[in-house]
């Protein structure tokens, strides 16, 4: 019988899969990000739900949301963010021999919002398709493309994490509906020199934890069981305990593997889920927050788009130079998780 | 586990997460009251003590403990049953 009211593992006793990375070296070229006009404050919210400003920030460090305006497509966001990246790295869609998509939130079941863009940018012939590993979709969809790099299967790959989940939100559930925004980013993935790009990564799931973050019917799933309107709900103590230490030993992973001291990364680009969570983790990694990229409270949580969201932001602002340790780090639902150290080209 | 707790350490790993000195870390202060602990403190705080003490400690437990002398004594607990083992 699987888990579902209480995830007791530990992260401690997983055994965590992790490499160094081999053949033909990758590297983020450009980033793109996109986020919707329209804002959502805690003191909106304080009108809409029994919550308060005040409560929202000490728990999450969230001050304000991007939302859609309903009837928004998930497609809209992420060809926003991919046109932004290609456009940051000099290229045209033409250049692309595959696009992911990492989304939770797709506009429908098939076909793919990776199609769909593919169309938007006319960049026809390209491998293209949508993956699910909720938060940790962004991180999947680079580690792919740098496999794909790696064996010469692929020069250049469009990565992009996209997600209006503002459809998914009950608006009586404080738990919830508070977290959570919409937004896309994206990255150009290409061939880089030797030594520099993705150094190392640590990749994994745990299927014992899948009832700890989901949406619609836990055991059947939305579709199966007729769901109508399904909503995100959380285990909120769990995932937080969860998503702290394996912030923790992903970056210690990722640092043993590429042989660079935990105390040279110069930048961590973390999933941004909760404040809190990115807090306790950076002290027990031993990392001053100068030195972690933080918008969470701008945006919330927005699933796949939040690491290519603080990247961006991150970039435009000068904090990532050519030559730094760069740590990208993801959990989310499954529970899944993901990581990787870069040497930034 | 040593074979007998260090307060001292408790104190220090229980200051560090709340933010607060070392000494007002005292058996008798309230988590909520008089540490100003929220909810995810108390997370992040239980998962330290069971990553540091290597004791697992269920949610039901930690709703009874409202001051540090009651987790102490729950360590404390543990900590004997494991020398008598």
């Amino acid at each position: 019988m699987a888990i579902t009211s209480a995830y007791r593992t530990r992260s401690d006793a997983l055994p965590l899969r992790s490499f160094k990375t081999k053949g033909r070296p990758s590297a983020i070229a450009s980033v793109g990000a996109y986020a919707p006009d329209r804002i959502i404050t805690n003191f909106d919210l304080e009108k809409m739900m029994d919550t308060s400003d005040k409560w929202i920030t000490e728990r999450t460090g969230i001050h304000r949301r991007h939302i859609a305006e309903p009837g928004t497509t998930t497609l809209e966001l992420a060809t926003k963010a991919a046109r932004s990246a290609l456009d940051a790295a000099g290229i045209t869609a033409k250049d692309l021999d595959m696009i992911l998509v990492g989304t939770s939130s797709p506009d429908g079941p098939f076909p793919s919002i990776a199609a769909r863009i593919q169309d938007e940018l006319d960049a026809p012939g390209a491998v293209a398709w949508d993956m699910l590993a909720a938060c940790t979709s962004f991180m999947y969809g680079l580690a792919t493309a740098d496999s794909f790099i790696a064996t010469e299967r692929a020069d250049t790959v469009l990565v992009i994490g996209a997600e209006v989940l503002s459809r998914m939100l009950d608006y009586t559930n404080r738990g919830t509906a508070v977290i959570f925004g919409d937004g896309a980013g994206a990255a150009v993935v290409r061939t880089a020199p030797k030594g520099s790009g993705f150094l190392s990564w640590c990749l994994g799931s745990d299927g014992r934890g899948y009832a700890q973050v989901t949406c619609g019917n836990i055991e059947k799933g939305a579709y199966a069981a007729k769901d109508p309107n399904p909503h995100i709900e959380m285990v909120g103590p769990d995932v937080f305990k969860f998503a702290v230490d394996i912030f923790i030993r992903q970056a210690n992973e990722v640092c043993e593997k590429a042989g660079v001291a935990l105390e040279d990364i110069d930048l961590w680009v973390p999933h941004q889920a909760n404040f809190r969570i990115i807090d306790a983790a950076a002290r027990r990694i031993g990392l001053p927050l100068e030195r972690v990229a933080i918008n969470i409270d701008e945006y919330g949580n927005t699933s796949s788009a939040s690491i290519p969201l603080a990247l961006e932001e991150a970039m435009r602002k000068g904090r990532v130079k050519t030559g730094d340790h760069v740590l990208l780090a993801g959990f989310g639902s499954g529970l899944t998780w993901g990581a990787c150290l870069l040497k930034w080209v | 586990m040593a074979a007998q707790l260090d307060f001292k350490e408790l104190q220090d790993l229980a200051a560090e997460i709340l933010g607060i000195e070392p000494e007002q870390v005292q058996l008798e202060k309230s988590f909520a009251k008089d540490l100003a602990a929220d909810s995810l403190d108390l997370v992040e705080l239980i998962a330290a003590v069971e990553d540091k003490y290597d004791v697992e400690l269920p949610e039901a437990e930690l709703e009874q403990m409202k001051v540090i002398g009651d987790l102490w004594t729950f360590l404390e607990q543990k900590n004997a049953e494991r020398l008598e083992a």
